[in-house]
């Protein structure tokens, strides 16, 4: 895997928030336009940083939702009750609004037409969010890899990109499947539960095929689907992680 | 010269706490991990930490052998360069200095290369005189490298050998994390 060009600063810049987007209960969309942006590839993330009166400052990652190609910047942030730089921005920024980061970050989690595939995406909870850049990347460069995206979520008011992601599944190139953990319609289509073995080996391609395979959520969720995924003949070189805490 | 974001208060840390918690960094209770790939499973009959590379006497320890070595218990405050910073976290190790005695050579950098394919980068300074250790009896296991002073990437899982190299950057370090990590410096990223 070749070295990214020369080193270069990653510079603190201020994005002007273009519009606060409530996406379910608990997360929001930031559409940020930042001043001087190199452009990404998707699956990388920026580090955002607040800076308060007394000069006292908190950082924090977050992954880029947008796809390279799209004008904007857009970020997805959960909001945890107990976070500190979270409920500012979900709570607290609106339009108008300047928000200071840098980026992007991270060239390991990356999905690029030239990646290929088959491409499995597995999702648990705001874990989706590097997935619908990747999912857009894909339509908007024309790739022909076959790619399924198996997202796992609480109940349906928190699957997030709802509409967009049935959309996307028109495609035929694109499938996506839904887990419901706790709660679930009584008409649910989805799979209801946990994304049992049997549910990924379903949905995955067989080991021989050697997809390549994203798990993006908390280390719980993470360290099960990759383990179940070995566990099944998967090369574990043909599987990238990022996992979240409770951060 | 930063501008102040409007209606942000932040949460400080302790006074207590400040002064051992780096720029940019926040203080939790919870360990929270990044890795890149699956945990990898070596069982131990199979394990052996070898070190490497431009030495005249490389080594290789079965994992008995290895865990003969004299050990120490310590407590050291840990930093990710995702931000979090765990503080007086406590670990049954062996020195670095200890794993590289009499091993000869002249190697100015060191390759920490682990189950998994990951790898990081160091300098042999950054790894001797009291500074790094090897780490076992975590979950997680077998062993991880332990040098607090850096990044915790830099603190490899897994870590099976040390290869001591002219210097060529590890797994990270190609990916745009720095080259050094110190994080009392910030050196999160190329260029920092």
């Amino acid at each position: 895997m070749a070295r990214t060009a020369l080193p270069r600063r990653l510079n603190w810049q201020f994005a002007k928030v273009v519009d606060v987007i409530e996406e379910t209960p608990r997360c929001t969309s930031l559409l940020l336009e930042p001043p001087a942006w190199p452009g990404h590839r998707a699956g990388q993330h920026v580090d955002v940083r607040l800076t308060a009166e007394d000069g006292y400052q908190a950082q924090r990652s977050y992954s880029i939702a947008s796809g390279p190609e799209d004008t904007d910047l857009l970020l997805t942030i959960e909001r945890l009750d107990d976070g500190e730089v979270s409920p500012y921005l979900v709570d607290e920024l609106r339009p108008g609004d300047e928000l200071e980061l840098r980026g992007p970050i991270g060239g390991y989690f990356v999905w690029e037409r030239s990646s290929g595939g088959p491409l499995l995406l597995i999702a648990g909870g705001s874990g989706v969010v590097p997935f619908r850049a990747m999912l857009r990347h894909h339509v908007t460069s024309g790739s022909d890899s076959p790619v399924r995206l198996l997202y796992s979520a609480r109940s349906l008011d928190q699957v997030l990109y709802r509409q967009e992601l049935e959309a996307l599944a028109s495609d035929d190139r694109i499938a996506v499947r839904t887990a419901l953990t706790r709660t679930w319609p009584e008409d649910w289509q989805g799979h209801r539960g946990r994304i049992s073995p049997e549910l990924l080996r379903e949905v995955s391609w067989p080991p021989d095929e050697h997809p390549l395979i994203y798990i993006c959520g908390p280390t719980g969720f993470v360290e099960a689907m990759a383990g179940q995924l070995v566990d099944a003949g998967h090369s574990p070189g043909r599987i990238r992680t990022e996992r979240f805490g409770p951060s | 010269m930063s501008r102040v974001s409007r209606g942000f208060a932040g949460r400080r840390q302790p006074v207590a706490d400040a002064s051992r918690v780096p720029p940019g960094q926040y203080v939790t209770g919870d360990f929270p991990v990044l890795s890149a790939g699956p945990t990898p499973h070596t069982p131990l009959e199979e394990w052996s930490f070898a070190i490497g590379g431009a030495i005249e006497q490389p080594v290789s320890r079965q994992w008995q052998e290895f865990r003969a070595l004299l050990s120490e218990t310590i407590t050291v405050d840990i930093h990710s360069v995702t931000k979090w910073s765990k503080l007086d976290t406590s670990w049954k190790d062996m020195s670095v200095d200890t794993l590289l005695e009499g091993v000869g050579g002249d190697p100015q950098y060191v390759t920490a290369w682990c189950d998994g394919g990951y790898t990081t980068n160091l300098a042999l300074e950054d790894v001797t005189n009291g500074q790094a250790w090897v780490a076992y009896e975590f979950a997680g296991g077998p062993a991880r490298l332990l040098i607090p002073h850096l990044y915790f990437w830099k603190s490899a899982k897994w870590v099976r050998g040390l290869r001591l190299t002219a210097g060529q950057p590890g797994f990270w370090e190609t990916y745009g994390y720095h080259n050094h990590g110190d994080p009392w410096l910030e050196q999160r990223y190329q260029g920092d």
